[in-house]
């Protein structure tokens, strides 16, 4: 089977609402807050609603910047992304004045330094934007806190996380042989035993629920059965804008595949013929990639009737 | 065993409402939801969280850190997942909580904060070995309506008719996105093409936003002291995105929900019998594609209903009066609104885009590659047999 690596990522935004804006904003002014629920109990990082009453919670209270653990474990392996890029222990800190423990990273070197009960203090970022992240991690030992800066008022509406996902993809073994095929610049459907519907790319029949095993060569020309002209940009676009993508009916095949059709985009329409433009041989791989684009064959329009279950 | 909606609540949808974070737009649907139903929390039983897929916004299982806000803290919590269709599917499932026996009273909620990443960069991520053909929801849908075009021989305007129409309604809805009582036929057509045939303005907007609905059993509904809404039947049904012969213009699982709705609200003739419907309507061509998919016209007419203006307020089935999807579209949340707008209208609490006389009312959903149907009717009187 084939897999190669698929990396997505994108800068989300959050917006923080009165209650966690006041506790960013505290942050970057090195204070901690604490929201106040109607038990009496202070809960850090805030609560937005109490739990038990379910009443917004507006009680903001400040906290030390030093704290217990309570718990913890130990990484040797730090991933990306985790606040230290060295082993650290992970730990469960209850904050001087708090009533809840907050989970972060204890820069102790070594496990042998970790213990249950072990005091530590928050080791600010030396550039505070307004964002969990101006804790850096905490540090063993209640060192003499660093005095807050002024508070500057101004509140912190939105803060950025990006977010970094890294899978590997990994195709079926229909979906491999294709890709095989494709490398040698053939396409390759597979016939449902079933309903003898030919699937391209082949898998187990959606509609049927058992593998398409019966190899089916499918010819390169095909028939457009409905298209959209992409007029828009969007982020992560690929090509510029405007151009067709199509649904496109391989001679041979039950099922469409998308694909562009390179044309004149007004002259695009359902029905039109057309044929793959392949990339050089030399440049094929194990992608539909190998196929840049599909272009009219000039041969007259298929009857609608022809493809009118292939929409 | 009956059920009934009890109240019904939502945000003030906008492109950004970054005043509120996750939990507060969850709650300020929740509190009005709440309030319209006349009950607090001690009266809610369950909670049900409906949410479009993660890669939205971006956070692995909302429902975990949206736990206390949302009341779930010492109740069951149940999180749903159907795509766009979530919102219905969410007031599905706290339905039949309650007709089951399981609890008196539920809360639904379903949210979508687009402002915080990019939906049409998450439905377009290209997978290795394949070709980078993905363009987003519009990109998905166009050729489908470029389809029912030719198979119906609509006249090309019906789907700027829907959105002048939907955008209208709109302006009568204080809590609509997109608010245009000025807009016209022609500012429509004159409306960039984005993803041919699908133009600007027959597009729906990205929205942040929040619904809720308390569902509460016959005793609960009895001991209301303000109208409800008595949930007739509900439907759900699920095809494959793709196989041979899939028909992407009248999905066969939407057509089989809608025949098993109707069957079981004991409605024979949907035209006449339903007094108003909102129909989850992304792009403006699918009005008349889900109007014959539910069975209010017969395949290929329904674009008729739409010309001969049947489905404008004060025609024979008023569609989307709150403005709809073309209005708001908070991903998650938006099939739970046609479902929350469908009760209000036979509650009798629609306000401006109320439907005079409305008694029985569609509430509809689509998600997914015109996979996932959810649907419900409402009544404002108790079905006699359950």
């Amino acid at each position: 089977m084939l897999s190669a690596p698929l990396n997505i990522g994108f800068d989300y935004t959050r917006s923080l609402g009165p209650v966690l804006g006041r506790f960013m904003a505290g942050l970057r002014d090195r204070r901690v807050l604490g929201s106040r629920s109607a038990d009496g109990r202070i809960h850090v990082p805030p609560l937005e609603y109490d739990p038990a009453t379910h009443a917004p919670l507006t009680d903001l209270v400040e906290v030390a910047s030093t704290g217990t653990v309570l718990s913890w474990t130990w990484t040797d392996h730090p991933l990306e992304g985790q606040p230290l890029d060295r082993p650290f222990g992970w730990a469960l800190i209850r904050l001087d004045g708090a009533d809840t423990a907050m989970l972060h990273a204890v820069d102790a070197g070594t496990r042998d330094r970790m213990q249950t009960g072990m005091r530590v203090h928050i080791r600010w970022s030396p550039e505070r934007t307004g964002h969990i992240r101006d804790i850096e991690c905490f540090e063993p030992g209640s060192a003499a806190p660093v005095p807050p800066s002024a508070d500057t008022g101004e509140p912190v509406t939105i803060m950025t996380t990006p977010i970094r996902l890294s899978y590997t993809h990994t195709t079926s073994t229909d979906e491999s042989r294709y890709l095989r095929a494709l490398a040698e610049g053939r396409l390759l459907g597979q016939r449902c035993p079933v309903c003898h519907k030919v699937y391209v790319p082949p898998r187990v029949c959606p509609a049927d629920g058992v593998p398409t095993e019966e190899e089916v060569p499918v010819r390169d020309h095909g028939t457009v059965t409905t298209f959209c002209v992409v007029n828009v940009p969007f982020p992560g676009q690929r090509l510029d804008p405007p151009y067709v993508v199509a649904q496109i009916l391989l001679d041979g095949a039950d099922i469409p595949i998308p694909h562009f059709v390179i044309g004149d985009a007004g002259q695009v329409r359902m029905g039109m013929r057309v044929a793959a433009v392949w990339r050089p041989p030399e440049d094929w791989t194990t992608t539909p990639e190998n196929i840049v684009h599909f272009r009219p064959t000039g041969e007259p329009d298929a009857p609608y009737e022809s493809f009118e279950e292939h929409l | 065993m009956r059920a009934a909606v009890l109240g019904t609540g939502q945000t003030h949808h906008r492109t950004r409402r970054t005043d509120v974070s996750m939990a507060g737009l969850c709650r300020e649907a929740i509190d009005r939801a709440l309030a319209d139903a006349g009950v607090d929390w001690s009266q809610i039983d369950a909670v049900v969280l409906g949410k479009a897929p993660d890669l939205f916004e971006g956070v692995m299982m909302p429902e975990l850190f949206l736990a206390d806000a949302i009341g779930a803290a010492g109740r069951p919590l149940l999180r749903v997942h159907t795509a766009g269709s979530v919102g219905g599917a969410t007031a599905n499932v706290a339905t039949s909580l309650v007709r089951a026996g399981v609890h008196r009273r539920v809360l639904a909620v379903a949210f979508e904060k687009q402002s915080e990443s990019n939906a049409m960069w998450a439905l377009s991520i290209q997978p290795p070995f394949t070709a980078p053909i993905g363009a987003g929801a519009g990109g998905y849908f166009a050729p489908h309506i470029r389809a029912y075009i030719r198979r119906s021989h609509a006249p090309g305007h019906i789907g700027a008719l829907v959105a002048v129409k939907d955008r209208r309604n709109g302006a009568r809805n204080p809590y609509a996105h997109l608010r245009q009582p000025d807009i016209t036929l022609e500012s429509v057509q004159a409306s960039k093409m984005l993803w041919d045939p699908i133009r600007y303005d027959e597009t729906c907007p990205s929205s942040d936003g929040a619904c809720a609905v308390v569902i509460g059993d016959q005793a609960a509904a009895e001991a209301s002291t303000r109208k409800v809404a008595w949930i007739r039947a509900t439907a759900m049904r699920t095809e494959p995105t793709f196989f041979a012969g899939k028909d992407h213009v009248n999905p066969r699982a939407g057509a089989e929900a809608a025949r098993a709705l109707w069957q079981a609200a004991g409605i024979t003739d949907p035209l006449d019998q339903v007094d108003v419907a909102e129909i989850y309507v992304p792009f403006s061509w699918f009005e008349p594609m889900w109007l014959e998919n539910l069975g209010f016209a017969e395949a290929g007419h329904g674009w008729k209903l739409v010309e001969s203006g049947e489905t404008a307020l004060g025609g024979r089935l008023p569609v989307n009066p709150s403005g709809g999807v073309l209005c708001s579209n908070p991903i998650g949340a938006s099939g739970m609104l046609r479902f929350a707008e469908a009760a209000m209208q036979v509650m009798g609490r629609a306000g401006e885009h109320q439907v005079a006389g409305a008694r029985t009312a569609l509430g509809h959903a689509y998600g997914g590659g015109s996979q996932f149907f959810s649907m419900w009717v409402v009544s404002d009187t108790a079905p006699a047999s359950v």
